[in-house]
Order: structure tokens, then sequence, then C-alpha cells
């Protein structure tokens, strides 16, 4: 871990400004990520500016929907009885990820902002170009059985972590932000980016830009949803596939549909082509096979990773039968529903 | 009762369930840890780990990190001080044939995370800072970690490891008559390497006490091996150097040969008269001794009736360049069924890794997954029931030594585990049964582990008060060594536990051997019980010299100890208590030793084993690939149960331990950088609470002459056995042989 300065912003415009003025600035809130990174020498910034004073850590009512500040804790927000009454594929999310310990620290912006967990990224020992841009993937025919199938370039394979997002994704949710010029919103799908051939970028955030509140829509997805998260023991692993998934029914027809995957991609991915198969037809295994088949036509297999792509299908027909069925992925039973 | 610990022979606490005497100490933060002593103007070390797993270093570039303020000094290669020449001197007490690795010893790379540099600083902080700044030049070869490729130059250990019994010859014809058995099955089995992981990570805090002596803490299973180590390499003599060693955070054998923290704290601390600390990273946790890669080949055949006609398990076992590691793999498949045919191969092959080293059950884990998968087939293959096949072929005699077995009760472990399972209500057929949306799977296999004995001494020393300590140098894993030593000293002394103090784990007590092999109860157990008896004669004369003394005239045989008094058992109306005895001595202390170690004409006679019966129930999401293990029931024999709260608290944390192997531990090579790179608990996958569901630990009672207390020692048998038990499970639940451990979810989607 290298030295750097600290300093604790009391207002949204302090942080901006004291972020500017360092080189190598990185906010810090709960730190359940960054602090690793530094530890690694992965992250070595030169400032430190400390936003846990920000008054951004209220959930509020907001155009229908609800808003959720960047510095509510996850599991604050998971627990909270209007997230769990109107996005409760959220809640779920949320609960699957981390710990206990782990989610009362971690706030909504940094889990937004948290970095792959590649084993290459973590180790300074061996080249990454997510880590340092131009070294080279050893991901690619190395240790990859937990990298991505869908949307990764030759630069890099690595996945976002995140359960949360996943749901946000489902959700549509709006990111609100505030930078040096002044204050914008990002939609989820914006938010995230593919490596391409600049995987040191994990998100569109311009420099200095901070994560002001998550915005979530007035849509009532608290019938059929599901969070069917899948790894290789049943908690405190990251996902080798999610899928978060909300469905409106109309007798029996399905009038929305909406899903997303985690564990495959560099960002949580989702497909148009895929959910609008759904559209206006009836929710039975042979329609939701057909989406997942559509949702995998392109999928590339690393060297150990195959086998994602037969689970991460098998997963998104299972998540789309549990919330059709209303019967979504119960957190403490880990039978799988 | 055939072995009881009190003089009148009626126990009070030494088979009764009895809470860890250092537990309060523990979940108090009271206890202390190798790294977590202190001394004034204590320095603190930081490695720096070879980003390369072949080659040689060209250059060190210590300018930066010598230049942070707070460095005290940056040792490497090019400037360590000499230490011993010899690899002799290198060889600890546990140590393979080899030439042990010696930390900065020149320029050459061995294995990725290799120390290269230690960074001594005033403070953690700084050392770990100015360790990022070292710039290091290596010129790179290509490494080989894949034992699949280096299979073809296995070869057989032309030096055997001491302690560690090599194949027996072959005994009949094993391949002639697999080849004329009806029934015959040949397959692979492997399990993935695991590192230890215990919770505390290696540390050595060396005290600097002037003159060129020392006290050092140190992470060790066993003191003495640090400080016979630290005197052979640095040229001590035993006097300058005091190991100590109160408590371990788990050890699992990672903690038996002193590690490369031990050697770098002491070289600085040398260097600078100095105290210095060094504390490993989780990651490089990662860069020493782990369970290796084997390769295994188990045939087995048989008549139609399931009677055994050829046994052979061939294995090659991964081990480094530099020591060849061995541990007892395929010895398993000759001692534990009745097979006139038997052939048992163990080869090694070299890659380029640290040398692998014991972990829990070490050999066994491996040989008995592989056997134990295969009886399984073969009942299958024979159309019995596993247990069924397994009492078909029961031995009562170790054919590998050609000795009786001194007692074996696996009958009543088969016996009471069914029924506490409900092995009964088993349909044997696969994919038979189902809850739910779950295939649901029984399995069972049957747990070996030898019963051993060392030889060991122990101390024990009663005071005026009447109050008893008890020490030797041995240490306590977190296993319940402290407690059932003190039940001992109770039972002997005719005291209450809370009037018996124990030590461990000082160079400063009684000599003990290192704690592993489950030998720890029946070795110190022994001493300790030996030297409180010759307290008990001692202060028994004294009391019986009083005046008047209400024992005149009584013989020891006729006295109990029972709290804090001499009785004489028939007339307990006549006594004397410890503390009056010894005010009419006038003595303020009894200092007795005892010693302990294994009876020759026993282990002529006899062999000497632990035995289980592991029953599993899976239940298998197929469509999605994951497997719960919902239950296991482990029936154990082990001769006498010291103390049944900690024996299954060491049965619990061994099956844990198993269903690890089976479902997720495995520690990633990547064979291009010859490098582990899953090197943290967030991506080693060890069980956690929801992974785990009931388990339900039984033990049949066993009378066993191996020692004097009939003990046979818990630490290893819980894990034996376990993995094959759950494999088999999964089979039976899905119809699917998954022969290569851990059991994740693309192997069974496959």
């Amino acid at each position: 871990m290298n030295r750097f300065e600290y300093v604790r912003a009391g207002t949204v415009a302090e942080a901006v400004q004291a972020f500017a003025s360092g080189a190598e600035s990185r906010f810090i809130a709960g730190g359940t990520n960054l602090v690793d990174l530094m530890k690694y020498n992965v992250e070595r910034p030169d400032r430190l500016v400390d936003i846990t004073r920000l008054p951004l850590d209220s959930i509020e009512e907001h155009e229908g929907g609800l808003r959720i500040g960047a510095l509510v804790t996850n599991a604050t927000a998971a627990y909270d009885e209007r997230v769990q009454a109107r996005y409760p594929v959220l809640s779920s999310a949320i609960l699957a990820g981390a710990t206990g310990q782990l989610r009362n620290a971690a706030t909504m912006g940094g889990n937004l902002n948290q970095r792959t967990r590649c084993y290459y990224f973590y180790d300074e020992a061996t080249p990454c170009n997510k880590r340092q841009p131009g070294s080279g993937c050893a991901a690619i025919g190395g240790v990859n059985r937990i990298h991505a199938i869908l949307g990764a370039s030759e630069h890099c394979i690595a996945t976002h972590p995140s359960d949360m997002c996943v749901a946000l994704a489902a959700l549509q949710a709006t990111i609100r932000l505030a930078g040096p010029e002044g204050e914008r919103q990002l939609a989820i799908a914006d938010y995230h980016r593919l490596p391409g051939d600049a995987p040191q970028q994990d998100t569109n955030l311009k420099p200095g830009e901070i994560v002001l509140s998550v915005d979530l829509p007035a849509e009532d997805f608290s019938r059929h949803y599901t969070y069917l998260k899948l790894r290789d023991r049943l908690s405190y692993a990251f996902a080798l596939v999610s899928v978060a998934a909300i469905l409106e029914l109309d007798a029996d027809v399905i009038r929305t549909a909406r899903f997303a995957l985690g564990g495959v991609a560099h960002k949580p991915w989702r497909d148009a082509e895929a959910e609008a198969l759904l559209q206006g037809r009836a929710p039975t295994r042979e329609v939701f096979e057909e989406a997942a088949d559509h949702v995998v036509r392109h999928a590339q297999p690393q060297s150990q990773n195959a086998f994602k792509i037969e689970l991460a299908r098998r997963a998104i027909v299972r998540g789309l039968t549990q919330a059709a069925a209303g019967t979504p992925q119960p957190l403490s039973d880990k039978r799988i529903a | 009762m055939a072995h009881s610990i009190s003089i009148d022979g009626v126990d009070r606490h030494v088979g009764a369930a009895r809470s860890r005497v250092d537990g309060p100490a523990k979940v108090t933060g009271l206890a202390k840890y190798a790294g977590e002593f202190d001394a004034p103007d204590l320095s603190h070390g930081y490695v720096v780990s070879s980003a390369i797993a072949k080659g040689r270093i060209t250059a060190i570039d210590a300018s930066a990190a010598e230049a942070v303020p707070g460095v005290v000094k940056v040792f490497t290669h090019e400037n360590r001080p000499r230490t011993a020449w010899l690899d002799y001197n290198y060889q600890d007490q546990v140590a393979p044939p080899g030439s042990p690795f010696r930390p900065l010893y020149d320029d050459k790379v061995h294995y990725s995370g290799q120390p290269v540099a230690l960074v001594v600083a005033e403070d953690f902080d700084r050392a770990r800072y100015a360790a990022s700044l070292l710039r290091i030049g290596y010129e790179a070869e290509a490494p080989e970690t894949d034992l699949t490729r280096q299979q073809d130059l296995a070869y057989v250990p032309p030096k055997k490891r001491s302690g560690i019994k090599p194949p027996p010859g072959a005994r009949g014809d094993a391949d002639g008559a697999f080849d004329a058995a009806p029934v015959r099955l040949r397959e692979d089995y492997r399990q993935a390497p695991e590192h230890h992981n215990p919770m505390e990570p290696h540390a050595s805090t060396v005290v600097w006490e002037g003159d060129g002596r020392f006290t050092v803490y140190d992470k060790i299973q066993g003191v003495s091996n640090s400080q016979s180590y630290l005197m052979a390499v640095f040229g001590l003599k035993k006097d300058d150097v005091r190991v100590i060693s109160p408590y371990l955070g788990g050890g699992f054998g990672s903690g038996l040969r002193p590690q490369y923290q031990l050697f770098l704290a002491m070289m600085a601390a040398q260097v600078l008269e100095r105290s210095v600390r060094v504390v490993l990273t989780r990651d490089q946790m990662f860069s020493f001794t782990y369970r290796p890669d084997v390769l295994q080949t188990v045939a087995v055949a048989a008549a139609e009736d399931g009677r055994l006609q050829s046994v052979r398990h061939d294995a090659i076992s991964g081990t480094s360049r530099f020591e060849d590691y061995q541990e007892v793999v395929v010895n398993w498949s000759g001692i534990l069924y009745e097979c006139e045919n038997v052939s048992l191969n163990y080869k090694l092959a070299q890659i380029d890794t640290f040398t692998p080293g014991d972990m829990r059950a070490p050999g066994a884990v491996t040989g008995v997954f592989a056997l134990e998968m295969a009886m399984d087939e073969l009942a299958y293959a024979t159309g019995q029931d596993p247990i069924a096949l397994r009492l078909r072929n029961y031995t009562e005699t170790d054919h590998t030594e050609d000795k009786p077995i001194s007692s074996k009760e696996l009958r009543a472990c088969y016996a009471q585990g069914a029924e506490r399972f409900g092995w009964q209500a088993r349909n044997p057929e696969s994919r038979s049964m189902r809850d739910g949306k779950e295939l649901v799977g029984w399995g069972m296999a049957t747990g070996v582990w030898e019963a051993l004995m060392q030889k060991s001494s122990a101390q024990a020393v009663l005071t005026a008060d009447g109050r008893l300590e008890i020490g030797n140098s041995t240490a306590d894993l977190g296993t319940g060594t402290y407690t059932i030593l003190t039940q001992i000293g109770a039972d002997t002394l005719g005291l209450a536990m809370e009037d018996v103090t124990v030590k461990l784990g000082d160079t400063s007590l009684a000599e003990a051997p290192l704690a592993g092999g489950s030998w720890t109860a029946a070795s110190s157990g022994t001493a300790a019980m030996r030297a409180c008896r010759e307290i008990a004669a001692q202060v028994f004369t004294l009391a019986r010299g009083m005046e008047n003394s209400p024992l005149a005239n009584v013989d020891f045989e006729r006295v109990a100890f029972r709290g804090g008094r001499i009785e004489v058992t028939d007339d307990p109306s006549r006594s004397v208590t410890l503390i009056d005895a010894m005010r009419a001595g006038g003595l303020d202390r009894i200092e007795a030793m005892g010693s302990a170690e294994s009876d020759p004409g026993q282990m002529k006679k006899f062999s000497h084993y632990t035995h289980s019966a592991i029953f599993a129930e899976v239940k298998v999401d197929e469509e999605l690939g994951q497997v719960r293990v919902t239950r296991i029931v482990s029936a154990i024999a082990a001769g006498k149960i010291l103390n049944p709260k900690t024996a299954r608290s060491q049965i619990l944390g061994g099956v844990v331990m198993g269903i690890g192997s089976a479902l997720h531990e495995e520690s990633m090579l990547d064979h291009r950088l010859g490098r582990f790179m899953n090197h943290n608990l967030g991506e080693y996958h060890v069980p956690v609470n929801a992974d785990i569901y009931d388990i339900d630990v039984i033990f049949v009672d066993e009378e066993d002459q191996a020692n004097p207390m009939g003990v046979k020692g818990l630490g290893e048998i819980g894990i034996v056995g376990t993995a094959a038990a759950i494999a088999n499970a999964v089979y039976h639940a899905t119809g699917k042989r998954i022969r290569h451990l851990p059991i994740t979810i693309d192997k069974v989607l496959e």
C-alpha cells in the first residue's frame, strides 16, 4: 500500500473539488473493495477523498419511484421496507452478495463501482490490461473458469462481480451523477461498459464524477421476479452465472419481460431481442428456452469456462420459470426453487 | 473399564464432556498468537515474493525502498548473512529427503511466490510500502507445474521419508488375478491440490534478549522443531534460543515444518541485534506447503459374489525439484480389505512448486478417497449393498505387515452409522430418490488412519496450595490438548479442573513431539498421567508418614484421590488432604517427570488403526449442477474417548474439511506462469456455514491395548473417507461418477 493524502469532504461540491486537486484521487466510502485493492498495489491513489459525511444517505420517494442515496449501505437498502415491497428483486440480489459484515459497510455507489474479481487483476506479478494497459491478458488461456462468455475482447475477459447491478439492470435504474461539469444522469445500461480496447475503464464515469443516487422507476415488479445466483459454494462466492428476472403477466400472457445476467460479461448483460421474444407469449418452458438460446447464441467460451454457456441458458430458463410462477429464489433456503 | 486414569479406577473428568479450558482466553482475545507478542523496539519485516516460478534474479534495486524513512534494512540474497553450509542443518524433524529450501540463498528462483527479499522497518505499514518499491529483474525460464506432463518421468523415491512406510511388496499376482476375475474395474481418480489455510497466518516474532540470546514466538506445531532448526542453521546453542508457541489458530500440518518466515525473522534479528516480527499475508500462505496433486489408478476385481480377487493401486504424487516429499497414499488399499492379490505402487514426479507437505490425514485423504470410490463402483458392478460388500471383504489382519489389528470395531461403525442414518430405507438404484426438483443420493465410505504413539515426556508440579501444573512442549492446535491434560491431571490427583493448569508450547518445558499424526492424546496424555501418578505416590508417602496418619499401614492400591484428599477406598472417613500431607512433609512443591513411548512388544505383535464409517446424503439440482450435502453421519472407532465434547468437535471439523475436499477446495495452477492463482480466501473456497447442514457423530465402544490409556487419536480420522462418501452419494443421486474432486457445477453439468 502506497502513501496517500486523506481529506474528508462535507459537501458534494467540496468532494468534487478535493478530487480534482489530486493527480490520482479516489473517493472512498465503505472501502470494502478499494482498501483491498490498495493493499494489493492495484490501486495506488495519491489522495483519498472521504465522502462518508456527504448528505447522500437517505431513501426517498421520487417521481413515483425511489431515490436511493449513494451512501445508503447495501444492508440498509436491502432491508428497507419500501425496497422489499416494491423492488424485491433488488433486495434479493443485494442479499445474495458478500456477507453481512461487508453489506453493512458497502454502499450503493461503491457497489456500482466495484472492480472485477479476475485473479490476474489482483495479482501484480501477472500481466493484466485492466491493471496495467498494454501488458496483456493472462486470463486468456489461463485460469478462467470464472470469466466472461459474452462481450469480452482480446484485451480483457473479466466480469463485473456485482449482484446488485444485475437487478438494477433489469429494473432499468437511473444513476444520478455530479462532477466538475455539473449534474447528469446515466441509464444503468450505459453506466458500465464492455472492455473493448480500453479495459482499464470499467464505467462511463468521467474523471471526478461522483454517484449521487440510484433512482428506481415507478413500476411495480413485486409479483413476478427472482434473483437466481449459481456459484461454487452456497454463500460468500461470486456468481458463475446469475439471473435477475422481472415479468408482468396479463392472464397467461407476458406483457413485459426484463432479465439481466451477472457473472458472464464485463457488465450486467441484457439482451433486448431475447426479451422481445417473450413479449406477448405464454410463459412456458419452450418460450423461455427460446429466449435463453437467443442470449447465448453469440457466447464465446474461454479455455475453462465453456460450461457457463449451458449454465447461463439453464439459469435463464429456471429464473424466468421462478418469476412467472411467483416463486422467487429464497435466500435462506439454499435449495433452488 | 480397562483403562482408567484415577488411582481408584473411577474417572470423574476423563471420559466426560468438558468445555475447553482455553476457550475463555480465546474468545476474549487474551490468548496470544505468534504474531501478537510484543517487544521493546520491535521492528517489522515484510516479505517480497517472487513473480516468476523458475529462473534467476538478475538485479534488485532497493534504493527507493531504502530511502523510505523508517526502513531499517532490505535483505536479499546479495547481502544475507552466512548461515550453515550443509543441507543437513536445514533438515527439520519431519523433512523429507532432499535439499531443503533456503530463503535468500542465491539468485535462483525455484517456485512462484518464493521469498526474494525481506524489508525491515520501524512499523509494518512502512515495511509493506517500501516492499512495493523494490525493483527486481528476472531472467525467467518456462516452469513445469502440470503433473500430467511429468508422469512419464515418475520414479520410486530412492530414499524413504522417515516415518512413512513405502508400499509393501506385491502379494499374490494382482494383474493375473485381475484378468481372470469375472468383475473388473479400473479407473483414474484425482483430487485437486489444496492449501491448508489455517485462520492464523504464519508468523514469527523473534525477541532479541541481548548477548546473542533470543526468545522466539513461532507458529509451529512443535516448538522443539523450530528450536533445533534455528540452532542448526544459525549456529545457536540450546540455551540461546527459547521457542514459545502457546496457541495456534489452526495448523492442519502447515505448521509441522519451520516455515520461511522463521528463518527470515531470525536472520534479521541476528544481523540487526534487534527484535523482528514477520507475519505472512494471506496470499503468501499459498507460497509454501500444500496437499499434493496425485494421479491415481485403482483396479479392483471380484468374484460374482463381491469377494475381492485383485486390488491394484498406483499413484504418482507431485513433489518439488528439491525434496522427495512422501506420504502413505496406496498402502491403505492393502490394509482395509481381505484380498490375496494386491499390488501397491507409489511414485513421485517433480514439478516447479514448493515441496508439498502433510495436510490433515496426509495420503489417506487422497488414497482412501480413490479406494472407497472404487469399492462403491464394485458394489454396483456386483449388485450388492455397499456395506455388504465391505463386510464380505472384512479383515481383522493387516496383511501389509502380516499382523493382527489391535482392535477394529469397524463392524460396529457400519452398523450404528447405518442405523442412525436410516440406510436400510435406501433404494440402491441410482436416480431413484427425489425431493421436489432435487435428486437425492445416499452414499457411504470407510475411513482409516494410524493410531500412533510417539516418545514424549511431561512434567508436573504439585504446590503447597494444592494446585497442580502440568506441562510439556507439544502444541494444542485448537483440538483440546490443554483440556484433556487438565482432565487427566485432575482425575489422577483427585482435584477439581480449576485447580489444574496446563502449559504447552515452550522449549523450557519437558520435551514432547510435534503435534501431528493424531498421536498427541496418546503420547502426551500418557506422559502427563505418569508424571501425575509419580506425584500421587510421593504425596501418599508423605501422608502415610504423618504422625498418627489415618493412612498408616494402608497400601497405595487401597487409596483413592478425591476432592483434594487421599482416602482409604473402602473407608473414606480415613483421609488426609494433599495440602496437609505437603505441610507435614515440609514441602512447597513436589515435582515429577513422566515419559511415554510405544511398547515395542505391542508394536511387534499388532498393527494399530483408527476406523470410521461415513454416511452422506446429497441433494442435487441436476439441471443447474448444484450439490448440497444435507446430512452426514460419521461413526468412529477410536478407542477410549477422553472428552466427548472436544472429540466431537474434532470430528465435525474433519467432516467439514472433507466436504471442502469433495465440493470446494482447489488450488488452481496457471501452468504457463507456474503460479497458484486463487491465492486468497475469497477465491480459494472452503465451506461456509451455508454449505453445512446436519453432521452427526457417533463414537462406538472400542477397547485397545496400544497404549496405557487406550486412546487412538482423533485429529485426522474425521476427514478420511468423507469425500468418497459424498462422491458416492452424488453417483447414487445422479448416476454420474465424478472421479476428479472437487465436484463443482461444471463437472455435474458435463
